[in-house]
């Protein structure tokens, strides 16, 4: 048995066959993977909450955003947008918009999370589109101080660069992300709502988007060594801090001091 | 006699002297309104207010006291640890604010005694003659010309001569390291190292970005190949900054039929997929506050507005030319490469830039 084995080894067959086997092994290997990873990107959703989010969109999306989502005048086509913008938008309470404006304000959420849930499910089924972050991008185990540094380049001159937020033009404004969970910075990130640019993942990837999180979580918590930070909003607060308690101060101790006494 | 008919005044009749261009203040325009009448303070009616004010006085100074001994004791009492500044910050803190107030109750209660306490009639004191006697200056005239004598000043010619040389030198260094200030950076304001065929990268990882990889709404911060691997040595990091600080781009994709491209530009876009300084032509600050719906292009600075989709055009704000467009294209492997450096000059004007 030991023998045939020995020379079973050295027949030429020996090697097609160990290739054969090596290929059937990585072949199927890489089928399993991209197998899991289609799977992972159909759709989580179930085909009832698909059903329910059309008609949820039906009696409260579709006078802007058109019957199918085409779009309309007063509203953006739905196609390929994916679960993680109607996620981010309703979920802040963005969507469905009270009235037009510069902006979308931030307001109580109006729907339920299996509603929301489930109008991500229909939008999802239109078209691919980005679909909500899994938790290991959340779990802010990213390395804050690169996430800092990509941060600074991409997001601070909007956020400000500690996510303070700050100003836009025409009455728009950059939201701070003090409050902001880590699924909504992904979300915003990924899906580039309103005025905000996309940053897809082949702009910052998904390990950039990890730092990112990690970097914003952290940057709260950070104590604040300094003292009393004026909502960390830059040199225009502190300079008008100064000018009005500092010199107003200095103001009111020359009145003492040319003053009579009473 | 004033000639009331036409309303002229005689320069003989008029009230004042006219002179070449000095004019007369009358003397006597404002009578002066002496000192005003004294008003008596409470704490010299008062006993009782006098020794409050004298306790508030004391009490301001035991207050002092308080602040100096705290102070030391912040000193000593408030561990610092090194790396954390929190302990270092609490002991700054204290010990300033310890020494602050230990001046300050000093000051306050002196300020406070000299109001209440101290007398405080009103008393006018005329200043003295400025001129001096004339015995006075008969005396200084006689103290310079004895100088002058004894140091043989107006006799020793060399040693006058040449202190005046070296009093005329003297400033001549303090002129010398305004050099410092030149030599003229040459072309180096003209260029940035942005060359034909040069990939553009990821800012800050240096990686290259195909065209696929930008979709429309994106927003790539750009740096030229090469740049990237400046910043990992120290010897060229410095060159690194000087270089992203003229060459940094920013990168953004919009939907084409939205591009607004003059004829000799349409060629240094590639599908929607612009690239322009970053550099605001106003000072200089990173214009990268790029709105995806408006495709304004916004400086946080001064507020300057560019129209990205229009060769980003001034809209609004100091800015006065749009900001330059980077010559883009793909290179075979469908890699984003630049086409040429800028056409013009980026960033702030400055004293020989053309236009």
């Amino acid at each position: 048995m030991k023998q045939n084995l020995k020379n079973a080894r050295r027949s030429p067959w020996s090697a097609i066959a160990v290739i054969l086997a090596g290929l059937i092994l990585t072949g199927s290997g890489f089928a399993a993977a991209t197998a899991s990873t289609s799977a992972a990107s159909e759709s989580p959703y179930t085909a009832g909450q698909v059903e329910q989010g059309h008609k949820l969109f039906l009696s409260n999306c579709a006078s802007c955003h058109g019957k199918n989502a085409e779009g309309t005048a007063n509203g953006p086509s739905l196609y390929g947008v994916g679960a993680a913008s109607v996620l981010f938008q309703v979920e802040t309470g963005r969507m469905p918009g009270a009235i037009s404006g510069p902006q979308l304000e931030v307001k109580p959420v109006q729907f339920k999370q299996p509603e929301i849930d489930a109008m991500a499910a229909w939008v999802a089924s239109l078209a691919p589109g980005p679909a909500a972050p899994t938790a290991a991008y959340l779990a802010q185990k990213g390395d804050a101080s690169r996430g800092g540094q990509i941060f600074r380049i991409n997001c601070a001159m909007c956020h400000n660069a500690v996510g303070a937020g700050g100003a836009l033009t025409g009455g728009k404004y950059a939201p701070a992300l003090t409050n902001t969970s880590a699924a909504h910075i992904y979300e915003a990130m990924i899906t580039g709502p309103q005025n905000m640019p996309v940053f897809s993942n082949s702009d910052l990837t998904l390990a950039d988007k990890t730092d990112i999180i990690t970097y914003l979580q952290a940057v709260q918590t950070n104590p604040s060594i300094g003292g009393f930070d004026l909502g960390n909003l830059g040199p225009v607060v502190e300079g008008l801090f100064m000018w009005i308690f500092m010199l107003g101060g200095l103001v009111l101790i020359t009145m003492w001091l040319g003053a009579k006494s009473n | 006699m004033s000639d009331k008919k036409n309303g002229l005044v005689k320069p003989e009749d008029a009230e004042f002297d006219y002179s070449a261009g000095l004019a007369k203040v009358d003397a006597d325009k404002f009578a002066d309104p002496g000192i005003e009448p004294h008003r008596v303070r409470m704490t010299d009616k008062s006993v009782k207010h006098e020794k409050a004010a004298a306790r508030q006085v004391a009490g301001l100074f035991l207050f002092s006291i308080a602040s100096s001994i705290f102070a030391i004791w912040a000193y000593f009492g408030i561990k610092v640890y090194s790396f954390d500044l929190n302990s270092i910050r609490s002991n700054v803190l204290f010990l300033g604010l310890g020494i602050a107030f230990g001046m300050l109750g000093i000051g306050i209660g002196a300020v406070h005694w000299a109001k209440t306490l101290m007398p405080d009639a009103e008393v006018s004191e005329a200043r003295h003659q400025t001129r001096g006697s004339e015995e006075t200056r008969a005396a200084a005239i006689e103290v310079i010309n004895l100088a002058n004598e004894e140091s043989g000043f107006s006799r020793r010619k060399l040693i006058r001569r040449s202190l005046y040389g070296a009093l005329a030198l003297f400033p001549i260094p303090g002129l010398v390291i305004f050099r410092d200030l030149g030599p003229n950076p040459g072309d180096s304001l003209k260029h940035t190292m942005w060359a034909p065929g040069l990939k553009l990268m990821r800012d800050p990882s240096g990686t290259p970005i195909k065209a696929t990889d930008v979709q429309v709404g994106t927003v790539f911060h750009v740096i030229p190949e090469g740049l990237a691997e400046l910043g990992q040595s120290e010897a060229t990091y410095d060159e690194m900054i000087a270089q992203k600080s003229k060459a940094a781009v920013l990168l953004v994709r919009v939907d084409p039929a939205i591009l607004m491209e003059a004829p000799e530009r349409k060629d240094w876009s590639y599908q929607g997929i612009v690239a322009y300084s970053k550099i605001c032509t106003h000072v200089g600050c990173p214009v990268a506050l790029y709105e995806q719906q408006t495709h304004h292009l916004l400086c946080p600075c001064h507020q300057s507005t560019f129209d990205l989709a229009d060769a980003c055009k001034v809209i609004f704000g100091p800015a006065s030319r749009p900001l330059p467009q980077l010559p883009i294209t793909v290179d075979k492997d469908g890699y984003l490469i630049a086409r040429s450096d800028f056409t013009e000059p980026v960033g702030p004007s400055f004293w020989d830039r053309k236009a």
